[in-house]
């Protein structure tokens, strides 16, 4: 556990305005350099206190540490995969026509790509506190399913990210204020089906990218 | 705005003296089945709290993230009721989390208003009387108790609730902090909660919420606090 790697603010594949209308600026801004850094910033600690405890052989210290590495590596973990599935609305990729391989799978599962919507929108609302919306794939059967991930809780061992959405409120509190169903249907516009499709045919290693060896630490 | 917390009807006057012990808590979730859950009215203006508290954030707070608790624990409560009619268990069952996520939200948000008060209108200083005397028993004095309860809230990771319990079979305060809306009920009687989710500050504070813990202790109503130990 010598020499821990610390981890680093991916920067956005795009500006921070880029989203508008559907996410302000200044919650992109928020969002990206403050929320998601201060997961980066309490994992960097987490992983060094650690390092101290594993060299102390000091398992009961290790014990207490893995509540904020789970929590804030789920944090960086999420918000990478979330900032990589959306793009401007502007862009080609924000059409479901981007993915036409995943929405032939998408209608033979849900019946159409809006029913999917509507479906992933409901279960997004139906959160109770802080957490996440997903479409996953089963590694095992390759079958779609429409998930969530309490606080920052990853998507669950055997379970593909193809799609996340961030349901907490600093996600969309400035523009949207309580009407959270108003945040679930904009974000739509700004969904990169690009993204998503390379992910549906992509391996797990493939869809975490750099973040897999940090997954497997969780 | 009325200068009292609750309206008169029967559910509000129960979800009052829900605060009061935990026995009285149980007595008002049998009767908030019957009668509707209704909003109470905040015993201040919105923007009274300020500038702890903006008065946008209180509004909305108030008027609409009380209110849909209000309304989904009213409608988990009459499917309940359908469910239990026709005997479904099962229906009965898998509304409970509906029931405790609402119901929970109301509980805890009428809490949080009665435990606020305008630092003009007796809100801050520090505890009194037995109140006083349980704190220090518990955390040795007030600011050691106040640094340890901003330590509670900032550790919350994600939505949630600090609260000052007193253990019903010791007669001890503690801290304890609840996920989401899960209210306190059962082995401990809510005295003071405070509301950690980011709609509670973010509009001010955004996310610098040490920001937010640190004002809120200007607007502590510590008389209502006392109140709930009784
Ligand atoms: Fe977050
Ligand atoms: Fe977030
Ligand atoms: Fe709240």
């Amino acid at each position: 556990m010598a020499a821990q790697a610390k981890y680093t603010l991916p920067d956005l594949p795009y500006k921070h305005d880029a989203l508008e209308p559907h996410i302000s600026a200044q919650i992109m801004t928020l969002h990206h350099t403050k929320h998601h850094q201060t997961y980066i910033n309490n994992l960097n600690a987490a992983l060094t206190s650690l390092t101290t405890a594993v060299s102390k052989n000091d398992i009961v210290s290790q014990l207490h540490l893995q509540e904020a590495i789970k929590f804030n590596a789920g944090g960086h973990v999420n918000h990478s995969i979330f900032w990589e599935n959306l793009i401007p609305f502007s862009s080609p990729n924000a059409q479901p026509s981007a993915a036409p391989k995943l929405c032939v799978a998408l209608i033979a599962r849900f019946g159409s790509v809006e029913k999917f919507q509507e479906k992933f929108n409901a279960v997004l609302l139906g959160l109770k506190g802080s957490g996440w919306g997903w479409l996953v794939q089963d590694i095992e059967s390759g079958n779609l399913e429409i998930t969530t991930s309490k606080d920052q809780d990853i998507v669950p061992v055997g379970k593909k990210p193809l799609l996340g959405i961030d349901m907490w409120e600093h996600a969309y509190y400035l523009q949207y204020l309580n009407d959270k169903g108003s945040y679930a249907k904009g974000i739509w516009k700004v969904v990169n089906w690009k993204k998503v499709e390379e992910r549906f045919e992509s391996t797990l290693e493939g869809v975490f990218g750099t973040l897999a060896g940090l997954r497997n630490n969780l | 705005m009325s200068a009292t917390l609750f309206r008169t009807s029967t559910a509000a006057r129960s979800a009052l003296r829900a605060g009061a012990s935990s026995r009285a808590a149980a007595i008002a979730s049998t009767s908030f089945v019957r009668g509707k859950a209704t909003l109470p009215d905040l015993p201040y203006d919105y923007g009274a709290l300020e500038p702890s508290i903006s008065g946008k954030i209180m509004e909305l707070h108030h008027k609409n993230h009380h209110q849909t608790y209000v309304n989904g624990f009213n409608a988990a409560t009459e499917q309940n009721q359908a469910a239990e009619a026709k005997q479904d268990i099962a229906a009965q069952v898998a509304l409970q989390p509906l029931i405790n996520f609402h119901g929970g939200g109301h509980i805890n948000h009428t809490l949080f208003w009665e435990n606020l008060a305008p630092s003009k209108n007796g809100g801050g200083g520090e505890p009194t009387g037995q109140l006083k005397n349980v704190i220090e028993s518990s955390y040795g004095d007030f600011s050691s108790f106040k640094t340890k309860f901003n330590g509670a809230l900032a550790g919350i990771q994600g939505s949630g609730w600090a609260w000052l319990v007193k253990d019903n079979e010791t007669g001890q305060v503690q801290i304890r902090t609840y996920a989401n809306q899960d209210p306190v009920v059962g082995k401990y009687t809510p005295l003071l909660g405070v509301d950690a989710w980011e709609h509670a500050y973010y509009l001010q504070y955004q996310n610098r919420k040490a920001e937010y813990f640190s004002a809120i202790w200007d607007v502590i109503n510590w008389k209502a606090v006392e109140g709930r130990l009784k």
